[in-house]
């Protein structure tokens, strides 16, 4: 009860303000300017407080100030509910507790003010940066509450005791981090950004749409193979087919024509590869798996134009496992509406493109694709990300007039001239390529590997790729965008990285990344069970987990007990007599202060007891013999002889 | 637990000195405390608190030579010292020795001689020996400087740097008499009159045997376990500018000794330690201001520290 009001030690405000920093800071960039300016004034105005050694402003002052502020983020949020005011509440909090900080019970209310704003940081951001924020300030927040309690101590040891407490911890951590039941789906509302526009594929195609994606570094997926990698150039990741043109978009005609129920048929020729993706959310159902896809998992389907979609929109990052063949025919036999939907045209566009093509209508199918791959092969087309802007006949245009296209621009042109020439086809968008990351050893596809293709319909084949970009520009293919485009195209650093150690630091820190967002974001239920059955723990429901919990953290603890307790020195009978002594006395109202030697604290008893005064002059001769003398055993007789003379007396109250 | 004091040695002189020395005991006993540990002493006073009184009441009592140096800012180091001069009969110098070769010297107004003047004095209380003119002369044995200083904020002093500060085991306040000793000193007159009646109460060697006495007080391992705390704490409070030195360490342990032994103790206590631990570290502990500790702060530092 004393020790409340206990003032506070001229030395803790810096550590107080500093935490406050600390678990505020990170705020700054989604509270209101006023609000993070007002924060910033009061922590300065406090820190200028201590160090001119001035006295706190007064309470009504404070009170003002409370209340005006709190009116203020009222009106900025239309309340003080929700997530944002919330925040802002405590970050507010946090600026003006120090403002009244006099006792050590106003520091101890700053530092759990810290741990539970720390918390909330997880609303706004779960990166690994966030993680390490954290860490450091938890150790932190440690090393001021070590402050607050221990006195002045050089600041190294203040750290290593902070750390050490923090990494006795570490077990428990562990234990309730793989043990703690888990619920699927968050504890709170995801991130507000969570459901908004993600990059990605989009679920139509334009001029331009794609090579617009291609501006973003972003990682798209990430895959694993089981054996080994197929070739670069049979790296096609299927994203969503579009069937149906207006004569400058492409759009997938699924809600207009009505698709067969039956599965599609794959006949699997070569071996099939089988990988497991880990898919960054795109807010869209297709999964992106490898051209074709074999096995698919069960909560996907395949879709009659052959990709394979979730039930549901990607609105998290989730890892899926397939299996893939290369080497197929797919579809044999096809629906007639799909066949009548990979012919049609819109009627009056691109007339020359049409006369073109129309030329090639005595040729067989495979004849019309040569045809077609060896027009651009042989004229003067370009591979670029800057195509010039086209017109009411886009394909005219580029075939005949601009001749410079990204992607999108070969794809199109190329299942028009097939479509005019009798030959079904249809533009197929995905990725194409990626990266091997030698550090995890996963193969990492970027929003910038984002392709477009083409697929054509021969009687006996099914659906065979023709990829036009590749006879343009081959090394799109083989080695990658970076070395296909020209140098001075806006492609992202990311991706053209040249200094090789660049790279790997790029590798490691998007390795980290990945595991950290397997092992610590996605670890779920689903994972969760995993984990445990590898452990020896078949279908864990919550008590055989909350059983296990209990079990290990009792055994680490006794672990860290046994640990510590021969290095505690073990309390000798003279220390505990005397203790038990001076114990009683303090029933009598008499407390020995912690600094104060035997012979003193007697000296005081006769002064103030003078009834105890022989007493307690005795007891205390013997424990000065024994405790700093050479006395023997003897003497310990004699005092717990005197422990067991003194008076039980009660407190007595005057 | 110990024989209490039946009319030691020692209480005896503390007895005899407190019928001079009116209303001192603590200091009293501190002084002696700082001879039986075979350290030098430095009083820090106004003039006229009775200083020079407690210095030589103390070299006749424990029946030392006793000399006395007014420190002048003119003085020399020779006029410490001592100096050759010619002797006609023999044809040779002979050295005058100064009044450095003595048992206990009184360095009056230390603070007010030229550094080059201090240290010569210091020199010969850290060595034991003088030198002059070549020739090494050892000092008499026991050899004690009880210096007194001004404090420095009077005028035309020098104050004495750390490291000389460092030689002296204790430093005291007087500090003005109680209304009752200042009482009976207006009755019965002036001190100085007394000193020469007072008789030596030891023998040349007793003193030795005493300070060999002193030396041997038990210090318990966990004595010095708290002793160490104590030093710790003075090392990591921010108030102070540096701790205790290893050398403090040492002389605050052998004053604590003499004074365990000056209560008729065979070993030291806590008490003893914070007992003498303002004579012993406040003089060593500079604050931030640039000023000494004062009680106060070492009051804290003791309340600071729960003994082991």
């Amino acid at each position: 009860m004393t020790t409340k009001q206990e003032p506070i030690d001229p030395g803790t405000p810096p550590w107080l303000l500093v935490v406050a920093l600390a678990t505020a800071s990170p705020h700054a960039e989604h509270l209101p300017p006023w609000l993070t300016l007002l924060v910033a004034g009061a922590l300065v105005w406090r820190a200028w407080l201590w160090h001119r050694r001035w006295r706190l402003p007064p309470g009504w002052c404070l009170a003002l100030l409370v209340l005006a502020s709190v009116a203020g983020i009222a009106w900025q949020f239309n309340g003080l509910l929700g997530r944002e005011a919330g925040v802002s509440m405590l970050v507010l909090f946090m600026a003006l507790k120090p403002l009244e900080m006099n006792t050590r019970r106003d520091a101890l209310v700053v530092v759990m003010l810290g741990f539970f704003l720390l918390l909330t940081h997880y609303l706004y951001s779960q990166s690994i940066a966030t993680g390490l924020w954290l860490l450091a300030s938890c150790t932190l927040l440690t090393a001021a509450l070590i402050r607050l309690h221990g006195g002045a101590q050089p600041f190294a040891d203040i750290a290593g005791q902070a750390g050490l407490l923090l990494l006795q911890a570490l077990p428990f951590m562990l234990i309730l981090y793989l043990l703690f039941p888990r619920i699927s789906g968050p504890l709170w509302g995801l991130p507000q950004d969570a459901h908004g526009g993600r990059s990605g594929l989009s679920n139509e195609m334009a001029p331009g749409s794609i090579s617009n994606l291609i501006l973003s570094g972003a990682i798209a997926f990430r895959s694993r193979f089981v054996g080994e990698i197929p070739e670069k150039t049979e790296l096609y990741w299927r994203g969503p087919v579009f069937d149906d043109y207006d004569g400058f978009t492409w759009h997938p005609a699924a809600p207009k024509i009505k698709l067969p129920t039956s599965e599609p048929v794959i006949e699997v020729i070569g071996t099939e590869h089988r990988y497991t993706s880990i898919v960054e959310a795109h807010n869209q159902r297709w999964l992106l798996a490898l051209d074709l896809a074999t096995s698919r998992p069960p909560e996907a389907v395949l879709a009659p134009t052959l990709e394979v979609l979730s039930h549901e929109p990607l609105r998290a990052r989730a890892r899926f496992s397939f299996a893939s063949s290369v080497d197929y025919r797919a579809n044999r036999v096809e629906a007639p509406a799909i066949l009548q939907q990979a012919l049609s045209l819109p009627a009056e566009v691109n007339p020359r493109s049409r006369a073109l093509a129309s030329k090639w209508r005595s040729l067989p199918p495979a004849g019309i694709t040569e045809a077609a791959l060896s027009l651009f092969r042989q004229e003067d087309f370009h591979y670029t990300l800057r195509p010039p802007l086209l017109g009411a006949n886009p394909i005219d245009e580029f075939l005949f007039g601009t001749r410079r296209g990204f992607c999108e621009h070969y794809a199109s042109a190329f299942v028009f001239l097939m479509r005019a020439a009798g030959v079904p086809a249809r533009v197929v968008t995905g990725y194409q390529g990626g990266e091997m990351n030698p550090v995890d050893g996963y193969l990492v596809i970027r929003q910038s590997d984002a392709h477009a293709w083409a697929e054509v319909w021969l009687a006996g084949e099914g659906w065979v790729r023709f990829d036009p970009t590749a006879a343009v520009a081959p090394s799109r293919i083989e080695q990658g965008i970076a070395t296909a485009l020209p140098s001075g195209e806006p492609l992202p650093d990311i991706v053209r990285l040249d200094a090789d150690w660049l790279r790997q630091v790029r590798n490691r820190w998007e390795a980290a990344n990945n595991t950290w967002n397997q092992w610590v974001l996605g670890y779920n239920p689903q994972r969760q069970r995993d984990v445990l059955s590898r452990l020896g723990l078949p279908n864990p429901d919550w008590r055989s987990m909350s059983a296990s919990l209990a079990l290990l953290c009792g055994l680490v603890l006794l672990v860290v007990t046994l640990w510590t307790l021969p290095r505690r020195r073990p309390v000798d009978p003279v220390e505990r007599a005397w203790q038990n002594y001076c114990a009683r006395l303090g029933q009598h109202g008499i407390d020995r202060f912690p600094w104060e030697g035997p012979l003193a604290f007697a000296q005081r008893v006769a002064s103030q007891r003078p009834e105890l005064a022989a007493l307690t002059n005795e007891a205390a001769c013997c424990y000065a013999g024994l405790r700093y003398g050479r006395s023997n055993g003897e003497q310990l007789y004699r005092l717990q002889e005197c422990v067991r003379r003194l008076p039980p007396h009660g407190r007595r109250k005057a | 637990m110990p024989p209490s004091n039946k009319a030691s040695p020692v209480s005896e002189i503390l007895a005899a000195a407190n019928v001079v020395i009116l209303g001192k005991p603590m200091q009293t006993r501190l002084a002696l405390c700082c001879l039986l540990a075979k350290g030098h002493l430095l009083i820090e006073d106004l003039p006229g608190v009775g200083k020079t009184t407690l210095a030589h009441t103390l070299a006749r009592l424990l029946g030392f030579q006793f000399a006395r140096i007014q420190f002048t800012s003119d003085m020399l180091p020779a006029d410490i010292v001592g100096v050759s001069i010619f002797d006609r009969e023999r044809g040779s110098f002979r050295f005058l020795p100064g009044p450095v070769f003595s048992q206990v010297l009184l360095a009056d107004e230390i603070n007010r001689a030229t550094p080059k003047t201090q240290s010569a004095l210091l020199e010969a209380m850290e060595e034991g020996q003088v030198t002059a003119e070549g020739e090494t002369r050892p000092l008499p044995q026991p050899f004690f400087v009880i210096a007194t200083q001004n404090p420095s904020t009077q005028i035309g002093t020098f104050p004495l740097p750390e490291s000389q500060l460092d030689r002296f085991l204790l430093r005291l306040d007087l500090g003005y008499p109680d209304r009752d000793a200042e009482r009976r000193l207006l009755e019965s007159g002036g001190r100085r009159e007394q000193l020469p009646a007072i008789d030596a109460r030891l023998g040349p060697d007793e003193f030795a045997g005493l300070q060999r006495q002193a030396a041997a007080v038990h210090a318990a391992p966990v004595l010095l376990d708290y002793l160490q705390l104590l030093v710790a704490a003075t090392r990591r409070e921010p108030r102070f500018v540096h701790g205790l030195s290893p050398r403090a360490a040492l002389s605050l342990l052998s004053a604590a000794r003499a004074w365990a032994f000056t209560d008729g103790r065979d070993m030291v206590l806590p008490e003893d330690v914070q007992a003498v631990l303002p004579a012993v570290a406040r003089h060593r502990l500079r604050l931030a201001s640039g000023n000494h500790a004062d009680a106060e702060d070492i009051a804290n530092l003791i309340r600071a520290v729960p003994l082991p």
